[in-house]
């Protein structure tokens, strides 16, 4: 649709993220941003923020960010060939390491690997967390959505579907 | 093999038909993250794992890189019906989900510029920045019990790197996973 070369770029990155998204695609989401808008600047701060919220609010798991940028690079077949890129790869080392695993599930250095892994996780989806509300928080009232958004989420068991529909509903009124 | 009354009292395996359509409702029911629901499908109302093998399949899906919940579904069809089952299992996890982000794309792209559809993103931008916000908090709560403290100065320092010095991801992994891993490793003995 647009530029082939970016898409073959993009496709290729996502390979290799797929690999270092430990601890899901949350904690690959800096990195994405990096290429995507920093280094590359196939998209603006605002369409990252906007296709992440799409992605979130709709069902499915949280990889769908990744659908929505290959359909802006390269419509349908851009879509499907960056879902692809993502998922192929650990879906592969997945099924393949399924029948190591039993023998190493109780392993010492595994549960090593598995808890020093938790940290890391920890800082990444923290530093994705900053990255999305620097650009989707820049007036009060979208503040005041992502601090009762995350109470309601923390402290509740309700469920954030409401969040993001109430949210939602504020801004088609035009009050964010 | 004799037939135990718990082997009798078991659930038949699921066709590849089933196995799509399960994974199919849970795509569809999993709205901001679809871990939860995959628990609520799989084991209690569809029974095809007991909730010591979802932990077990969950910890590894966790534990390998790549989205959790389709390494999920990999395993579950694999257990099943071996790769075609790993793959149906997978297709009715994303297929849907895909097909709509299709459309969103599509739209978006035409009408990212209408007013309404401007504010209502905003919100769901703010909304979806508290939930990961929420997120963070919670993956962190059990770094702050206990002798966890280098746990918090390792989640630090990657923030730092990534959120704010902008270092890529690779490098914080390869640098920073294997420091962790000794520690903990270190700690354990």
């Amino acid at each position: 649709m647009k530029d082939d070369s970016a898409l073959s770029t993009f496709l290729l990155q996502l390979v290799f993220l797929s690999f270092v998204s430990i601890g899901g695609i949350n904690a690959a989401v800096p990195e994405l941003h990096r290429q995507v808008v920093e280094t590359n600047r196939w998209l603006s701060e605002q369409q990252f923020t906007d296709f992440f919220a799409i992605a979130n609010a709709a069902p499915g798991p949280n990889l769908l960010i990744v659908t929505l940028i290959g359909y802006q690079l390269g419509g349908f077949v851009g879509a499907l060939a960056a879902t692809a890129s993502l998922c192929t790869p650990t879906c592969l080392l997945t099924y393949f390491i399924a029948h190591a695993w039993e023998r190493f599930k109780d392993a010492p250095l595994r549960i090593a690997i598995q808890a020093g892994l938790v940290p890391v996780t920890v800082g990444l989806v923290a530093a994705t967390a900053y990255l999305i509300a620097r650009t989707a928080d820049q007036n009060p009232a979208a503040i005041a959505i992502s601090a009762a958004t995350a109470a309601l989420a923390y402290f509740t068991r309700v469920h954030p579907l409401w969040a993001f529909a109430a949210a939602a509903a504020l801004g088609f009124a035009g009050l964010v | 093999m004799p037939e135990s009354p718990l082997a009798a009292a078991k659930p038949p395996v699921p066709t590849l038909g089933e196995l799509f359509h399960g994974f199919l409702a849970i795509a569809l029911t999993g709205f901001g993250g679809v871990l939860p629901w995959a628990r609520i499908e799989l084991v209690e109302k569809r029974r095809w794992l007991s909730g010591e093998q979802f932990a077990g399949d969950l910890a590894l899906a966790q534990f390998l890189p790549g989205p959790n919940i389709v390494n999920l579904s990999i395993l579950i069809g694999a257990r099943f019906h071996g790769p075609l089952g790993a793959i149906v299992c997978t297709l009715g996890l994303i297929g849907a989900p895909v097909a709509l982000m299709i459309v969103c794309g599509a739209l978006y792209s035409r009408y990212s510029d209408v007013v309404w559809l401007r504010g209502s993103l905003a919100g769901l931008g703010a909304a979806a920045a508290g939930l990961l916000i929420s997120l963070a908090a919670k993956l962190a709560l059990p770094l702050l019990h206990g002798r966890r403290a280098p746990s918090l100065v390792f989640a630090l320092i990657t923030f730092v790197a990534v959120a704010l010095a902008r270092v890529p991801l690779y490098w914080v992994v390869a640098l920073l996973a294997p420091v962790s891993i000794a520690v903990f490793w270190w700690r354990a003995k």
